[in-house]
C-alpha cells in the first residue's frame, strides 16, 4: 500500500536535497539534511498533490516527524529542531 | 505578502476576497459565516488554557491530551480543529523545554489560542528562533538552560502544536479555574514558562 509507513521511529532519513520551487512543505533549511524519525503519523495526503490537483482528495502519504540537530542544521547550537515531513521529500541515511 | 494592497484596509481586502470566492462559486456568503464563527467567533487562549489547566488537576487527562487530544477536546466543549488539520500536544518536564514556530507561514491553532501574536508571525522570530532559541527566550524574559533539552518544532498547516508547561509551584490550593487564569498565550507556545 502507497500509505504504508517505510521509515520507523529512530530512524535516520535524509530530507532531499532538492524539493523544487513548487508549493510544498520542506523548509530551506532542512533540505539535505539528515535527522532522526521521532513520530510516525498517520498518512495523509501530500500538500504538493492537493494544491496541483486543484485542491482534490489525494492519495494518503506517510507522514513524519523528524528531528534534526541545530549543530547538524547551523554548525552550532544545543537544541533539536522538529519538522513534520511527508515520505515524498525523504530517503534513507546511510 | 506583496506591499501592493498595504493601502487597502484589511476588512476591505478580505471583502474582495470573500467575492472573489462567492462569485466562482465555492462557497455561500452564509457558509463563508459560518465557517468564520466556528473558527474565529469562539477562539481565545481560555480554551487552550483550560486544557492545560485540566491536564495539571488530571493526570489520566493529562495522558490522553498527550496521545490524543481529539477526545479532550470535545469533553471540554473546545472548538474543534479545521478540516484536514491535527494537533499534537508538547510536553514540558524539568529537563525538556518545547517552543513551536511556524517557519513556512504562521500556522498555529487558532481555536485553542485565539488569533496569533504579531511577533509570531514575523520574519525575524520564525527564522531566529529556528536558530538560536535560546537567546530569542531570553529576549522574552525566559532563560532556558543549557542542561535542558530544548526542543522547538516547525508547524505546519496540517499539524499544529500547544505547548503544556509546567505547573508553577505553591498552587496547590487554587482551582482548576484559578490555574487556567495563570496560563498565557505565550506559555502555550513555548516563549513563556507558563
Amino acid at each position: 500500500m502507497a500509505d504504508r509507513a517505510h521509515f520507523g521511529v529512530t530512524e535516520r532519513v535524509r530530507c532531499l536535497p532538492q524539493i523544487g520551487d513548487h508549493h510544498h512543505r520542506a523548509p530551506g533549511y532542512v533540505q539535505g539534511q539528515v535527522g532522526e524519525v521521532v513520530s510516525v503519523y498517520p498518512a495523509r495526503p501530500l500538500p504538493d498533490a492537493v494544491v496541483a490537483s486543484g485542491g482534490r482528495d489525494m492519495p494518503a502519504v506517510p507522514f513524519y516527524g523528524v528531528r534534526f540537530l541545530a549543530r547538524d542544521l547551523f554548525g552550532e547550537g544545543q537544541h533539536s529542531v522538529t519538522v513534520d515531513l511527508w515520505e515524498t521529500y525523504l530517503e534513507k541515511s546511510g | 505578502m506583496s506591499d501592493a494592497h498595504l493601502s487597502v484596509p484589511a476588512a476591505a481586502r478580505v471583502r474582495r476576497l470573500e467575492q472573489a470566492v462567492i462569485d466562482a462559486g465555492l462557497a455561500t456568503d452564509e457558509e463563508l459565516d459560518a465557517i468564520l464563527e466556528t473558527f474565529l467567533g469562539r477562539a481565545r487562549p481560555l480554551n487552550g488554557a483550560r486544557l492545560i489547566a485540566r491536564a495539571w488537576v488530571d493526570p489520566e487527562f493529562r495522558r490522553r491530551l498527550l496521545d490524543d487530544p481529539s477526545g479532550p477536546l470535545s469533553e471540554l466543549g473546545l472548538p474543534s480543529l479545521g478540516p484536514n488539520q491535527s494537533l499534537r500536544v508538547l510536553e514540558n518536564t524539568e529537563s525538556v523545554h518545547n517552543v513551536v514556530v511556524c517557519t513556512l507561514c504562521s500556522c498555529y491553532p487558532v481555536g485553542l489560542l485565539g488569533p496569533s501574536p504579531s511577533w509570531y508571525k514575523s520574519d525575524a522570530y520564525r527564522a531566529r528562533v529556528v536558530r538560536e532559541p535560546r537567546a530569542v527566550l531570553a529576549e522574552f524574559g525566559l532563560e532556558v538552560g543549557a542542561e535542558v533539552d530544548l526542543r522547538v518544532w516547525d508547524a505546519s498547516a496540517e499539524l499544529r502544536y500547544l505547548v503544556l508547561s509546567c505547573r508553577p509551584t505553591d498552587t496547590e490550593g487554587l482551582s482548576e479555574e484559578e490555574l487556567a487564569s495563570l496560563v498565557t498565550r505565550a506559555g502555550m507556545i513555548g516563549t513563556a514558562a507558563v
